[in-house]
């Protein structure tokens, strides 16, 4: 994919809106599957390489309606099926190409209540856009029709439109505790203000927001798209409560004994990173990526001239691993400066767990992609990282889960200088509340354990999210949110 | 909330606080920090031991040193305003029980954490040994707080100003060699003296607790910033501690990461940002 300015792609756009126009009315499944998918304007690869402003500029309306007839609105919509929280796609889709954008949200919002995030975030090529008709017909999933950049699309625009806040009911009286200000939490919250029940949100950090303002980069998701979010929560009524660690500032089962909450919902997140337990990882200059990304999105270490908190600038830096963690840290080390940065991921790319588009905007920006390869242990002088040591890998028989098993090559050692190295490779749950509320049911893993409600094992405590899930996704938290938010709804209606 | 009460200045560059944190107040237990920031968008979280409370004042008392931008900011304010963010209590409480007798270390500032962990020791019905150790005279803190509490106090300074001349090694070796030696010892301060501190009751078998001031970032357990190897596992110490078994803590490791940022924190705490910054394009140049 070689980049085109966003110019030229709105230029090409309006020709082909054009031509659309001049096509016997309805247009044709042949005359839709004709229509070439739309790219995502982007910043030029090189200079947004060192710059933190979001990279993906979003369609321009021509592109958006354009993109929109290439959908062929099929009865059973499969695509549905492979959104977890079920958007009811196709519907969505007609009014942006109509031009109905204000109808085209609201049908979002029936279901989900984060698409300027999820439109932006979600892993579209394994979840709604895979099954797509579209994609299929052409073999090829990437010309699937782009769901999520007009989920994006249309999410920008009622945001642009300053949207009021939605409807609160009556106040009831009840009162719900939500813990966390992740997608999960957030949505909770909403969702259990609307129905007129007082709600405070409980956030550990300075900054609400969770991942989403503390992982997830500027580069990638603007944090003033997640504070309008909060905002709105805020106009709704919902206290927010940062620099309150539930478990330490507050105990879980205080908040419901003493502090006359009637329900509590608890959205942590994931927490714990995980390290690899190799030779030298606890050298300077190795970070988890979790250090790397809250340094420079939280604390602005990236903003050098304002921010406290210190960075390393590294010339030479190493990320272990493939998910949407390890794309972030390594571009985000590029933006701070970084010379080189090495991507090592010990399978292949097809197995990479990230999103695709993340994947080919970190090559695009320069990343060095070493696949099939693994570090064996981190090198030092005088306590500060010099190099690495990996090894490589060949791919194996498929196991369990149908993939081949990467197996390492045995004698095939080799080293590359570097200054630092990020460790990407997922998280394990934080034990901080299972510890301090006696009775919280956790499985093996630590996570907790909820029925199809999101009910946990004490009463009137819901949980959601990574803490339930393990490290997942955005609109899975959500999704998680919204169901125990109308359980919580029932159980205080009833 | 987090408004300053009470500020005070006990040596050299050396104060304490009280600040309003009612939920703090009434939660912490010794041993416990708290993590304060100055500037919700560019400050750095630093953590800070809480050094004592006052449940029906709904306040906590902070003692810190200047070390470096934040911490220097921290001196300069006044009672009446307010810390931007304060969150706590974290980190495990201190283990206390009737161990019998219980000899406490502390060197330099961790006198102040050190001072709720003896009273707490103390409460419990332990005979308390106080060793405070500083580099000179006016930089020894806490000393009335400390006889008030306990069964004995030792000073000693390296320059012999005041108490005996030397190392606060030399009486804890004293008395791990005396027959009736302590069962536990607490030792909170420098990491070297704290290295130096297990060494010496080592050889003796008698428990040593330190407590680690690693460099942090969140302080509950997301971001791995805190890690140090104990016997020969990594842990996190804002949540696994941030006391551990001084005999099993790998302080070399620990010293050298605490100097991670030295360069960077040299040039934040002159002030000079735009030279901060011309240095940092120098070093990618
Ligand atoms: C770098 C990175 C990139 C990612 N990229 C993507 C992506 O592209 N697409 C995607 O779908 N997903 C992505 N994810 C995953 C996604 O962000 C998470 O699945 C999602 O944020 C989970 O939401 P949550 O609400 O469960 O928790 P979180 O977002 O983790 O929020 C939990 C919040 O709870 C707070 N908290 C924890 N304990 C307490 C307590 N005891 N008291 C008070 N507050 C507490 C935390 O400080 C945090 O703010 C990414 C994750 C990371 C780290
Ligand atoms: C659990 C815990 C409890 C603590 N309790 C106290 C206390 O009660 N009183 C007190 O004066 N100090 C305490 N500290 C140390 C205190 O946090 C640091 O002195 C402070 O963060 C320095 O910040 P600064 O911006 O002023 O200096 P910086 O410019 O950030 O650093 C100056 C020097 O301090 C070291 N340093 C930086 N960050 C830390 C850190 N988080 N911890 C330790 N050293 C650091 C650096 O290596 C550098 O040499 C504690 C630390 C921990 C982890
Ligand atoms: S929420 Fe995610 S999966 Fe669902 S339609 Fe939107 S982009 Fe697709
Ligand atoms: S599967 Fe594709 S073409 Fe069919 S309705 Fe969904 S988005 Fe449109
Ligand atoms: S300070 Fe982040 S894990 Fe301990």
């Amino acid at each position: 994919m070689s980049w085109r300015s966003p110019d030229e792609l709105r230029a090409t756009a309006r020709v082909e809106w054009a031509r659309i126009q001049a096509l016997a009315q309805p247009v044709k499944a042949r005359d839709r599957l004709a229509i070439p998918p739309q790219e995502m304007p982007a910043q030029e690869p090189l200079a947004r390489a060192r710059n933190m402003q979001e990279v993906a500029l979003g369609y321009f309306e021509e592109q958006a309606r354009v993109e929109a007839v290439r959908c062929l609105q099929c009865k059973n919509a499969p695509c549905v099926a492979g959104c977890p929280v079920r958007i009811d796609i196709p519907r969505f889709i007609a009014a942006i190409a109509s031009g109905e954008m204000a109808k085209a949200i609201a049908i979002i919002k029936e279901t989900s209540l984060l698409p300027a995030v999820c439109g932006r975030v979600c892993p579209q090529e394994t979840q709604c856009q895979e099954p797509c008709t579209v994609g299929k017909s052409h073999k090829r999933v990437d010309k699937a029709v782009s769901i999520g950049r007009l989920e994006r699309y249309v999410a920008d625009w009622e945001r642009a439109q300053g949207a009021a806040p939605p409807a609160v009911a009556p106040a009831t009286g009840k009162k719900v505790a939500v813990v966390g200000s992740g997608p999960a939490g957030i949505t909770v919250a909403a969702d259990v203000r609307r129905a007129g029940h007082a709600v405070v949100l409980f956030e550990a950090f300075h900054k609400p927001g969770g991942v989403l303002v503390y992982g997830i980069p500027e580069f990638r998701l603007p944090k003033s798209i997640v504070q309008a979010e909060l905002d709105t929560l805020k106009q709704m009524g919902v206290e927010i409560r940062t620099n309150f660690l539930v478990g330490r500032t507050r105990k879980l089962t205080d908040l419901l004994a003493k502090d006359g909450f009637d329900a509590v919902f608890i959205g942590s997140g994931a927490g714990l990173p995980k390290f690899m337990n190799i030779e030298g990882e606890n050298l300077v200059g190795v970070y988890s990526a979790n250090e790397y990304l809250t340094r420079s999105n939280l604390m602005k270490a990236y903003d050098r001239v304002h921010a406290v908190t210190p960075i390393h600038a590294a010339q030479r830096v190493a990320v272990l691993g493939g998910g949407n963690v390890a794309m972030d840290a390594a571009r985000t080390a590029l933006r701070l400066g970084a010379r080189e940065v090495h991507l090592i991921y010990r399978r292949t790319e097809v197995e990479m767990p990230a999103r695709v588009e993340e994947v080919a905007h970190a090559r695009e920006e320069g990343v060095q992609f070493h696949l099939l390869q693994n570090a064996k242990r981190i090198l030092g002088e005088n306590g500060k990282v010099t190099g690495i040591e990996c090894l490589r890998y060949e791919l194996g028989e498929p196991d369990a889960s149908g993939r081949r098993r990467p197996v390492e090559i045995p004698g095939s050692e080799f080293q590359m200088p570097m200054d630092a190295v990020i460790v990407a490779i997922g998280n394990e749950s934080n034990p901080l509340i299972e510890q301090t509320t006696p009775g919280l049911a956790v499985d093996k893993y630590g996570h907790i354990v909820t029925d199809e409600n999101g009910c946990t094992s004490i009463p009137n405590v819901f949980a959601g999210g990574d803490i339930v899930l393990g490290a997942a996704t955005v609109i899975l938290a959500m999704g998680e949110g919204r169901r125990a938010a109308a359980a919580i709804n029932r159980l205080l209606a009833g | 909330m987090n408004q300053i009460l009470f500020k005070e200045r006990l040596a050299p560059e050396v104060y304490r606080m009280r600040v309003r944190a009612p939920l703090i107040a009434e939660e912490r237990k010794p041993g416990q920090f708290i993590i304060l920031q100055l500037d919700t968008e560019f400050g750095e979280r630093i953590p800070l031991t809480i050094a004592d409370a006052d449940v029906q004042e709904g306040s906590i008392t902070i003692i810190f040193q200047v070390a470096g931008k934040s911490t220097k900011l921290l001196a300069g304010m006044e009672p009446g305003q307010k810390i931007a963010n304060l969150v706590g209590p974290l980190g495990r409480p201190t283990h206390i029980e009737q161990f019998g007798t219980v000899v406490c270390v502390g060197g330099g500032i961790g006198m102040a954490p050190l001072y709720p962990i003896a009273q707490g020791m103390k409460e419990a019905g332990n005979r308390l040994i106080v060793i405070i150790g500083a580099r000179t005279k006016e930089l020894v803190i806490l000393e009335p707080e400390m006889r008030a509490l306990a069964d004995e106090v030792i000073i000693c300074t390296d320059d012999g100003s005041y108490g005996r001349k030397g190392l606060v090694t030399e009486p804890l070796q004293e008395l791990c060699a005396q027959g009736a030696k302590p069962d536990l010892a607490v030792a909170i301060g420098p990491p070297l003296m704290m290295k130096f501190c297990s060494l010496a009751t080592r050889p003796f078998g008698v428990p040593t607790v330190v407590s680690l001031n690693t460099i942090m970032i969140d302080g509950t357990g997301m971001c791995g910033g805190c890690r140090v190897t104990v016997g020969g596992k990594t842990k996190f110490v804002c949540v696994d501690g941030p006391e551990f078994d001084g005999h099993q803590v790998d302080f070399d490791q620990m010293i050298q990461r605490l100097g991670s940022y030295r360069e960077q924190e040299r040039i934040a705490a002159a002030g000079c940002n735009l030279h901060a910054e011309a240095v940092r394009k120098g070093l990618q140049e």
